[in-house]
């Protein structure tokens, strides 16, 4: 028998027994003998619970909440024994309707709890929705009783990560995954054995907040498939994992699903860090639908122009109020939510700049946003990783808000790097910058080279193979007449345009995305693969496939056969950088205690050519007491020949008894492309230079 | 949806018998009649081929047994699960806690043996 007086009822309504509840933590909570229910609204004038049974279109019961139980703008209720695995619940909200006000109140829908932690109506992915249905995203309640046994965020240091984005479908939905549960976070940890074998110790996932794949969905002009929000940068609910990507979403137990993967990339040395959107909701603009939000607080969540119409500083319509206090306040329950409950291990922040604007979109210098995330207690050890700009204008890579724990995605190291590649003039100031991670963005403010997320693809414009393959986006499967995505990619088709039967063109293109793979993972700062780059994925020269579910996006495993050289080249780069603290330096070089260095070279030793008709560079990486007293750890050296013809490269003096080995050298085809660390091949003892092939880069170690 | 429960001994092992959809409607019957049979240092197979269907709060009871028997120091093995919801509990994460037998006799000879 429950002792506590307040575990009994108070008050019933239609049979249903209720008493006050507690307005925190918002959301539903399950409570002794019952469920606590608690929403926040400044301007609502009354509050009612509708459950559902799960899936039924019309409501079991409407409980309007007794004025008596809310709480300041809090309305909170106890209903007891409700058999929570079969109810789904929203609210219905009375107010003002009063655009130029900014308040959209609409008591005939059915509104989703921001704080649902889990959300029906999407429970497969892809199955068409019942489009009449008043309620079509449905807040269930969820056991928190997950087992962790000794898991824990890994906390491993953000200079020794190597970062793999991937999307959480298009990882394993493919036929030739070979996965019990194509396409979903099952077939994601059953892939586990090939991320260990790549070696990547960090995964970055696009979002998996619920969201609506079926916002926008239309067919495709041209093939009369389904496009869909596929991507999902849209989201629906912040506290609950997309049930149509868990394999037992149709039985309600993606949160299970997901804390079940999370535990076992932990278990297998793998971080993970989730792609968030805060930036704007599902809700698009004033002619979107009303899901939650904007029946909720329109005038609170959302920034509203003088005239109550929506700022779109995202380009998708709205845009969230983060530095509204109660906006802010959900935003960091969310994430205190996922690193506790989730044990995620980090956060990128899609168009982060957003989050410093003041209501009124004005960029604030100290945004108390970003500055609460950056001290929160609970989120202390989780990366934070911002994409610093927006789609209203605001690039703030060098400068974003950082509070000494903000990393940013580089976007400028993705350019010059691809600039570099294909031969542009002019680069090789730039390129060093790069190389050692962006002092000029990172290092006068003291922020380390670990504040540069280098990335020379994404999930956004085009992968690796496709860089090499195009000189121009084709993105006519879109459906917009080739207009949307970015133009600037920087790209080069190595001679033809796409898919060409030419070995010549074909063997470069693989040189290129070997240089590129080298260079990544040479460079000081926090290298992030895109998925499949590692096996020449292409989307057809397609750089914003957004809106696909087919395998201009899915992840094609028998790539893995066809391109097994370029996999075997990105493994052991990996393996060379977790080799080698030098590449993975916490400090930048020269501004630091750090007692190591960055040396010059160029074609000419001790000499590089930094003129804008330059297309080399070379470096050495040493440390000052490297064989000197005893200290035998080796010295690293890369060549960067952008130039079409080969060019001998004259090698620097190593200490005494130290000699040159060759680790990498892409001008040569597998398997004499790269060697595995520690089985490098010596050069002749008193060989003093090495031709480095046109468009090619070389890596040498130099150890006793 | 209700459930049936059977209980029996063999070689000294008690062997509940469920048959039905164990879900947040049933699954706390079921909690409440096994719960008294586990015993100090005892052991209990769960024979749940006549299972169709388990939910999330299902798959909780069968977790909370197992806990209560290891409190006990007691051993617990399920037998007879169904394909598609042994799946789910691989997926979920469930499965690794228990010890999973194809059929009652197996499960015997794996607590005899342990």
């Amino acid at each position: 028998m429950d002792t506590r007086i307040d575990f009994y009822p108070t008050h019933e309504h239609q049979g249903y027994k209720l008493r006050p509840g507690r307005p925190v933590p918002f959301g539903a909570t399950l409570v002794p003998g019952g469920v606590n229910f608690a929403i926040c609204s400044r301007y609502a004038t009354s509050c009612t619970l509708v459950l559902f049974e799960k899936g039924a279109s019309t409501p079991l019961v409407e409980i309007p909440i007794p004025e008596v139980f809310r709480i300041g703008n809090a309305w909170c209720v106890v209903v007891f024994d409700l058999d929570y695995e079969r109810i789904e619940y929203g609210y219905r909200m009375e107010g003002p309707w009063d655009p130029r006000a900014g308040h959209r109140f609409d008591a005939s829908k059915i509104l989703l709890d921001p704080y649902a932690k889990a959300i029906g109506g999407r429970d497969v992915w892809g199955q068409p929705p019942d489009w009449s249905d008043p309620y079509p995203h449905r807040a269930r309640l969820i056991f928190e009783d997950f087992d962790w046994e000794d898991d824990r965020p890994l906390e491993t240091p953000l200079a020794d990560l190597v970062i793999y984005e991937l999307h959480a479908r298009s990882f394993t939905r493919h036929s030739s995954a070979s996965v019990k549960h194509p396409g979903t976070y099952a077939g994601l940890m059953a892939k586990i054995p090939y991320l260990k074998e790549l070696g990547v110790n960090c995964v970055e996932l696009m979002p998996i907040f619920e969201f609506d794949e079926f916002e926008n969905s239309r067919p495709n002009p041209v093939t009369g498939e389904t496009m869909y929000n596929y991507w999902g940068y849209s989201t629906v609910g912040f506290f609950a994992p997309k049930a149509g990507y868990a394999a037992t979403g149709p039985l309600g137990m993606q949160v299970d699903e997901f804390k079940n993967l999370v535990k076992e990339l932990h278990r297998n040395g793998i971080e993970i860090i989730l792609d968030v959107v805060f930036n704007h909701t599902a809700e698009g603009n004033e002619h979107g639908p009303t899901l939650s939000f904007r029946g909720i607080d329109n005038q609170t969540y959302y920034m509203l122009t003088p005239e109550g119409y929506y700022f779109n500083f995202s380009g998708c319509g709205n845009t969230l109020n983060c530095n509204n206090p109660v906006v802010r306040m959900m935003v960091l329950d969310c994430l205190r939510y996922w690193a506790a409950e989730y044990h995620i291990d980090g956060f990128r922040f899609d168009l982060a700049a957003i989050l410093g604007r003041d209501p009124w979109g004005a960029p604030m210098p100290n945004p108390p946003l970003l500055e609460s995330l950056a001290f929160d207690p609970i989120l202390a050890k989780c990366k934070l990783i911002a994409e610093a700009w927006d789609a209203g204008g605001l690039y703030q890579v060098g400068s974003f808000p950082a509070y000494g724990r903000w990393a940013e995605w580089n976007g400028k190291y993705r350019d010059d790097i691809r600039r570099f590649l294909k031969g542009d003039e002019g680069m090789v100031p730039a390129l060093a910058q790069r190389l050692q991670g962006s002092p000029d963005l990172y290092g006068w403010n003291r922020r380390g080279p670990t504040a540069s997320i280098n990335f020379i693809t994404c999930h956004d414009g085009f992968t690796l193979y496709d860089l090499f393959a195009y000189n121009h986006k084709h993105n006519e499967a879109n459906g917009e007449q080739n207009r949307d995505g970015g133009d600037d990619n920087h790209s080069w088709n190595c001679g033809v345009e796409g898919e060409t039967d030419n070995p010549d063109v074909n063997a470069l293109r693989q040189r290129m995305i070997k240089n590129a793979l080298a260079i990544l993972l040479m460079s000081h700062g926090v290298p992030m693969i895109l998925m499949g780059d590692e096996v020449g994925r292409t989307q057809r020269g397609n750089n914003n496939t957004y809106c696909h579910d087919n395998d201009l996006n899915w992840f094609d495993w028998s790539l893995l056969e066809r391109n097994a050289d370029l996999f075997h080249f990105a493994r052991q780069m990996i393996a060379f950088r977790k080799t080698h603290p030098l590449l993975r330096a916490r400090e930048h070089l020269g501004m630091s205690t750090a007692q190591a260095d960055f040396i010059w070279h160029g074609v000419h030793a001790w000499n590089a050519d930094w003129s804008p008709g330059s297309r080399t560079l070379a470096f050495m990486l040493r440390e000052r007491q490297a064989g000197q007293g005893g200290n035998t750890n080796p010295v690293l050296y890369m060549a960067l020949n952008a130039y079409w013809d080969a060019l001998p490269f004259h090698l620097p003096e190593l200490p005494i008894n130290y000699r040159w080995h060759l680790f990498a050298n892409t001008a040569l085809s597998s398997p004499h492309d790269i060697y595995e660390p520690g089985h490098e091949i010596p050069l002749e003892p008193y060989q003093d230079s090495f031709l480095v092939g046109g468009r090619a880069v070389v890596v040498l170690v130099g150890r006793p | 949806m209700a459930i049936q429960v059977e209980v029996s001994t063999r070689n000294g092992i008690t062997v509940v018998t469920v048959a039905g959809e164990i879900d947040g409607g049933s699954a706390p019957g079921l909690q409440s009649q096994v719960l008294p049979l586990l015993q100090q240092n005892g052991a209990l197979i769960l024979d749940l081929a006549g299972v169709t269907y388990m939910s999330s709060a299902g798959l909780r009871v069968l977790l909370l047994l197992y806990r209560q028997a290891v409190a006990r120091n007691g051993r617990v093995a399920l037998a007879g699960v169904a394909e598609t919801i042994k799946d789910t509990m691989a997926v979920t994460g469930f499965l690794k806690f228990f010890t999973v037998a194809g059929t009652v006799d197996e499960a015997l000879t794996t607590l005899q043996q342990a």
